[in-house]
């Protein structure tokens, strides 16, 4: 690895921003695109305005066999020559560069807004629209197939069922969809920019609600920034708490998620056991704070409410309850072979297609990839208790299916070491003010993935800068190349089986 | 097929006998809160200033709590040093009219059922639309687990459809994105009248933790008429419910 014009850093460990080398943009193009192809992954490209006329594009590596993070920054104008051909894990990020500050990454293949919104520098935009222009979502050139008998399909953004807002295009022959393009950006509710200044009394709500389904995991996020950028120590059973709440998290998910992969094939059994066995998952998290969803429950310092022997023998109880019916609810399925069969074989993603965009989280893990911020930047707990790496190998619907069901079994097991073994002590401390001019990278392995979090602060302290990158953010693309050369029939059982967030991408 | 009758009674009956008996809630569950008006000396005003969203003012006439704009996070009970502000475990909190969601102590009106004129066409099967517009998938969520064993929707007659033109009205989430407005217009739009509007969460009421953003709208009120408010960050299934069965007129009569 080259290091000599990376700074290193680690998870949740603090650097000064002028440490931060600062690059040419070739270098800084030879640098990302050389470490990539050595087997780093951009975890996070983003701008950050400078002087009025330049604006800094800082990238941070991660290489998790190491377990380290590499940081360098550039400094633009108008246009720089786009990454993406030679790195097509920037492909996005760069869109949203061009269309977050009006700069254009010269030979992107594909340069399109992704939120569909203005640009936050008065009068620079990268497709030259004026400020007075009303800009609606989806209004925008999609890739469109022609030929004898071929059609296009548009989805969204409002769906049949009650799920989230987004934009699908098909490109079908028949039934068969050649390409699929997904355009988002209709949950936009501007959380970046409002961060910025803070925190405030907000600040933690953003968190927790800039993916619903991710309170715990975002906001362990941004309270592990916080409390490494003030360098207060949480104690170890604050740290217990938060696992067991994100893991309490990961379970709801998955549960609800292989229910629903079995509603998606008309197995109805596993749908509608599994429907209700999510929701003992997330009474379990509201018997921690009250709240099904964790609001309220993580905090920076540590957690707000506390499990005594009597609370922790309750949730012990009934966790294994529940498993042991998750698990007549799953077994079903696995015994059921026109389950099995309608499983495999679909939506395959191949591995290199998955490294080659980087991404994150059980859709990464099913093409038998390790990569589990639990495993490769352990923070909290997970530093001392190791969970296994769930992996599948086919990278279909089927392997994404079955890593849940690894994972659901781990997370069960983790949660009731953890309970046994519950530290003493105080569960919150107080944190004081931010320090000044500094960065930190927060990762942690949410239910869908890296969940990143990037905080800068000013000289005063405040935040000068607020970067999220949700695994959807990394992953609409891998759902988008699952779908060639499927049965658009197909369509809702491959996009369960990445089960996305709108929001989180869109924030 | 005996595998499935296995698994099925393994796992037993799970529907929950909701409205018939009380339902069974966390212990640690913050419901609706109960202002006592009377306890605030009205000087420290420091409820207000750790809101989040601005739901608690303490004005000449005394302490206020705007139900629809609250995150139920609780930081007001914390910091109040007279008690005056107490989350109970009260899931009936659903309400009509806009201003039945501020509390001020002298308790609440809870919702009531639709006119004779709406309930004759739409109060034995109530189909509904759910748009998502900027919701953070909480809220979706917990609308969505009604329609699963253990609320079963269906038993009451209440069904999410697939089709606005199929509804009789549209459940709505989220702040009301800038990019969800043309959407949620033109869904509403397509509803054949008589219809009706349901807001559910704080976002769909005043625009939640996203109020004041030029992204988004601070709910949906702003752009149609709304008939029936469900408030919380996200409200439990709980509240969803029973706000829905009040105005069926199923309880609360």
């Amino acid at each position: 690895m080259e290091s000599k014009r990376l700074l290193r850093a680690y998870n949740s460990c603090p650097v000064g921003l002028r440490d931060i080398p600062l690059v040419s943009i070739s270098e800084f193009r030879e640098t990302l695109i050389r470490n990539v192809a050595q087997g780093a992954r951009l975890a996070a490209l983003f701008g950050r305005p400078h002087e009025p006329n330049t604006l800094r594009v800082l990238a941070v590596l991660a290489r998790g066999s190491e377990g380290t993070l590499f940081i360098v920054e550039t400094e633009v104008s108008d246009c720089y020559p786009a990454l993406t051909v030679d790195c097509p894990q920037a492909h996005w990020f760069e869109r949203e560069v061009a269309e977050q500050w009006g700069v254009r990454p010269e030979g992107h293949p594909w340069l399109k807004p992704i939120r569909f919104h203005h640009s936050y520098r008065l009068g620079r935009d990268a497709w030259a629209r004026a400020a007075t222009e009303v800009i609606q979502p989806s209004m925008t050139d999609f890739f469109q197939m022609a030929g004898e008998e071929v059609h296009e399909v548009a989805v969204g953004p409002v769906h049949a069922g009650i799920i989230e807002p987004g934009h699908f295009r098909f490109q079908c022959h028949g039934e068969n969809v050649y390409h699929l393009e997904i355009s988002l950006g209709y949950q936009h509710r501007g959380v970046e920019r409002a961060m910025i200044g803070g925190p405030n009394h907000r600040s933690a709500h953003y968190m927790e609600t800039l993916a619903g389904d991710t309170s715990i995991g975002h906001m362990t996020a941004y309270c592990q920034a916080m409390e490494a950028l003030t360098g207060y120590t949480v104690p170890g059973r604050a740290h217990v708490l938060r696992a067991v709440a994100l893991e309490l998290e990961r379970l709801a998910n998955h549960t609800g998620d292989i229910g629903a992969l079995a509603g998606d094939v008309g197995y109805l059994p596993t749908a509608a056991h599994c429907g209700r066995l999510r929701g003992d998952f997330l009474n379990l998290t509201a018997l921690l704070c009250g709240n099904r969803f964790g609001r309220g429950f993580v905090r920076p310092g540590g957690v707000v409410f506390d499990l005594d022997t009597n609370q922790a023998g309750i949730l012990l109880d009934r966790i294994g309850r529940i498993y042991q019916n998750v698990t007549t609810a799953v077994d079903l399925l696995w015994k059921t072979p026109s389950v099995v069969a309608r499983f495999e074989k679909t939506g395959r993603l191949p591995r290199e297609t998955c490294e080659e965009l980087g991404l994150v989280g059980p859709a990464a893990r099913a093409c038998g990839i390790e990569r589990d911020v639990r495993y490769e930047f352990p923070s909290g707990t997970y530093t001392l208790s190791h969970i296994p790496v769930a992996t599948g190998e086919t990278g279909d619907v089927f392997a994404r299916a079955y890593v849940r069901w690894l994972e659901i079994q781990r997370s069960v097991a983790f949660i009731q070491e953890q309970l046994e073994m519950l530290p003493c002590g105080p569960i919150r401390v107080g944190t004081g003010d931010l320090p000044p001019e500094r960065l930190v990278v927060s990762l942690v392995e949410g239910w869908r993935g890296e969940i990143c979090h990037v905080a800068l602060t000013d000289a005063q302290g405040h935040f000068a800068h607020y970067k999220v990158v949700d695994p959807s953010f990394h992953n609409w693309m891998g759902l988008a190349m699952a779908l060639r050369d499927q049965q658009i029939s197909d369509f809702p059982l491959c996009n369960k089986s990445f089960n996305l967030s709108y929001c989180g991408h869109d924030l | 097929m005996l595998k499935e009758l296995v698994a099925r009674w393994k796992l037993g009956y799970g529907t929950i006998p909701f409205p018939a008996k009380e339902p069974i809630l966390p212990d640690r569950y913050r419901g609706c809160p109960v202002v006592d008006a009377a306890r605030c000396p009205g000087q420290c005003r420091v409820c207000a200033e750790v809101c989040p969203t601005g739901a608690v003012k303490v004005s000449a006439d005394g302490l206020h709590l705007d139900l629809g704009r609250c995150l139920f996070c609780g930081e007001c009970e914390t910091a109040c040093p007279v008690n005056a502000i107490r989350f109970s475990r009260e899931y009936r909190m659903s309400a009509r009219r806009r201003q039945d969601l501020v509390l001020s102590g002298t308790g609440m009106a809870t919702a009531q059922a639709l006119d004779a004129q709406m309930k004759r066409p739409l109060g034995r099967a109530l189909r509904l639309r759910q748009v998502n517009a900027g919701g953070c998938n909480a809220c979706e969520a917990d609308t969505n687990v009604l329609t699963t064993v253990v609320f079963d929707l269906g038993r009451f007659g209440i069904q999410f459809v697939a089709s606005p033109r199929h509804a009789d009205g549209i459940l709505v989430t989220g702040p009301v994105t800038e990019n969800m407005k043309p959407a949620l217009i033109k869904t509403y739009e397509a509803v054949p009248t008589p219809k009706i509007v349901i807001a559910v969460g704080a976002c769909a009421i005043a625009g939640g933790p996203y109020a004041g953003h030029k992204e988004v709208h601070d709910g949906v009120e702003s752009i149609l008429p709304v008939d029936l408010y469900i408030p919380g960050c996200p409200p439990h299934p709980i509240v969803i419910l029973d706000g829905l069965l009040r105005l069926l007129g199923c309880i609360g009569k």
